[in-house]
Parts: C-alpha cells; sequence; structure tokens
C-alpha cells in the first residue's frame, strides 16, 4: 500500500498514542481503588484500636468491683 | 517473609519514567523524520515496538522469578514472578492494540493472520493470559506458588524459542527490527528509538515497584488486622486470589 497522507495517517497514529495513554490511566485508576481500600481498612483498625483500651479500661473496672 | 522494601527508589524511578517517556515522544515528533515509505503513520513503530519488546522481556523476567522461587522457596519471588507477569500482559495489550491500528493504517487490514510474527505474539500472550486463571484455580497457597511458577518458567522459556523460531520463516509483510542492520533506521530514528525503548522499560520497572509496593502494604495490613483481632493463628480465613499470598 502506498503511504497514507498526513491528514489520513494522523487519527491512526493518534489513537495509537491515545490507547497507551489509556492503559496507563486504567492502571492508575485502579491503583487509587486498591488505594482507597488501603485507606479505609486502616481506619478501621484505627477504630479498633481505639476500641480496645476503653474496653480493656471497663474490664479492670469490672474486676476491681 | 524477608523484611521487603519494595518502594525503595519509587520516586527517582517515576520520575525517570516520565521523562523519558515524555522525552522520547517529544522526538517522535519533533525530531526523528517521518519515515520514506511509510510516511507519519510509521511514528505508531516507536510506540508498538518497546511495547512489544519489553512485554516480552517482562514474560521472560517472570520466568526468572519463577525459578528462584523453585530454588529458594521464597515467596518474594513469586510475588515478583506474578507482577512482572501482571505487568507485561497489560503491556502486550498495549502492542496488540497499536499494532492493530498500524496494520490498518499501512497494510488495510486490522490482522494479517499469515504473518508468523503477528501469530505468534497472538500465542505467547493467550498462553499467559491462562496464567491468572491457573493460579485462581488453585486454593492452597503452597501449591499454588508452585505450579503458577513451573507455568512461568516453561512459558518463559516458549518466548525466547518464539522468537528464534519467527525469525526463521519468511516474514510476510511485518518488518525485521532487531537485525544486524538495526533494521536499516538512520541515526535519529535509531536514537528516538533506543529513547522510547529505555523509557519503557523504566515504566515497566516503574509499574512492577508499584505494584509490589501495593500488594506488600495490603499484606502488612492483613497481618496487622489479624494481629488485633488475636488471630495468631491465622484461622481467619484469606479471601480467595489470583495473587501470591505471603
Amino acid at each position: 500500500m502506498p503511504a497514507l497522507p498526513l491528514g489520513d495517517a494522523g487519527p491512526y497514529v493518534a489513537a495509537a498514542y491515545l490507547v497507551f495513554l489509556a492503559l496507563v490511566l486504567i492502571y492508575v485508576a485502579i491503583m487509587a481503588v486498591k488505594l482507597a481500600r488501603v485507606e479505609r481498612e486502616i481506619g478501621e483498625l484505627a477504630a479498633l484500636a481505639e476500641q480496645r483500651p476503653a474496653e480493656r479500661a471497663d474490664e479492670r473496672e469490672t474486676v476491681s468491683r | 517473609m524477608r523484611d521487603a522494601n519494595f518502594s525503595r527508589g519509587l520516586v527517582p524511578l517515576s520520575i525517570g519514567s516520565v521523562v523519558l517517556l515524555v522525552g522520547g515522544f517529544a522526538m517522535v515528533f519533533l525530531y526523528a523524520p517521518s519515515d520514506a515509505d511509510q510516511g507519519f503513520v510509521q511514528k505508531i513503530f516507536y510506540l508498538h515496538v518497546p511495547l512489544a519488546i519489553v512485554a516480552l522481556c517482562g514474560f521472560v523476567a517472570g520466568g526468572v522469578y519463577g525459578i528462584r522461587f523453585l530454588r529458594s522457596g521464597d515467596r518474594v519471588h513469586d510475588l515478583r514472578s506474578y507482577v512482572a507477569i501482571h505487568i507485561s500482559l497489560i503491556l502486550a495489550v498495549g502492542a496488540l492494540v497499536t499494532g492493530s491500528i498500524w496494520a490498518k493504517a499501512s497494510w488495510g487490514q486490522w490482522w494479517v493472520w499469515e504473518e508468523p510474527t503477528l501469530v505468534s505474539f497472538l500465542i505467547v500472550f493467550l498462553l499467559y493470559a491462562c496464567y491468572q486463571p491457573l493460579r485462581f484455580s488453585i486454593e492452597d497457597p503452597e501449591r499454588q506458588a508452585r505450579y503458577a511458577s513451573v507455568f512461568a518458567v516453561v512459558a518463559g522459556a516458549f518466548v525466547p524459542l518464539n522468537f528464534v523460531a519467527v525469525r526463521a520463516v519468511e516474514s510476510l509483510v511485518h518488518p525485521r527490527v532487531l537485525s544486524t542492520t538495526g533494521g536499516s533506521m538512520p541515526g535519529s530514528m535509531r536514537v528516538t528509538f533506543l529513547i522510547a525503548l529505555a523509557g519503557m522499560a523504566l515504566l515497566f520497572v516503574t509499574l512492577c515497584k508499584y505494584e509490589l509496593t501495593s500488594k506488600h502494604a495490603s499484606f502488612q495490613l492483613r497481618a496487622l488486622k489479624r494481629r488485633i483481632a488475636g488471630d495468631d493463628d491465622g484461622w481467619i480465613p484469606v479471601r480467595r486470589s489470583a495473587a501470591p499470598q505471603l
């Protein structure tokens, strides 16, 4: 096939580079979802860690009575 | 698991990847001349070929880490093998799609089944597409890691064999880039190609490190959760996953 003129080849070249950009952006989006999950789980752990001393204090109070 | 610090060097690697890729792509459009035969559409070459080369090298790296896991039994090598294959699969999708776009622009067809280079790459891709389902199908983490490593080693050995076999046969339409003449590229094209290739390789390493760091953080978090829940014996069931369990 003869070489495509610039006007016809441009969309193909742009599409190829946009596919690459899209792949990288999809990967970043997936990593963002994972990061959000880790953040949520850390929040749950922090809440659990705060809850623990309060429960222990209650237990100690019950035993001393 | 031994103390692993996967995030080390992640920032300079990320910056290096961005600089090389952006610089390389800028050179594609501002420095490298248009191909005399194909014209402007040949610019896809600087994206498509590095994607394919780095994906194939990543598959081989997955096999090398598979061997290291089988020799040492260290789960970190299994994790590295998994991540290398995972990222290579993403790059291989990119290589297939960009190659198809280039084929349409250059040959007038999205795919040429008679061309051994294209079909062999598709076979390699489909072979590795079985890797994740294989892992997911095995529940026991120890067996999962062992079987996946054997798969990675065998498939990793198939990649260079496949490459040599394809080059031994007559090519129909697909040009050869990695030859002694360098595909007869002029200097400016070759420099641009090498920078794009280096950028893609660096991007691969960076994404692998991101994935490793993310997985490691998740494992540490799960271990902490178990400790706080007083589940040191591990009776809380782990969610079934294709990813390695450290």
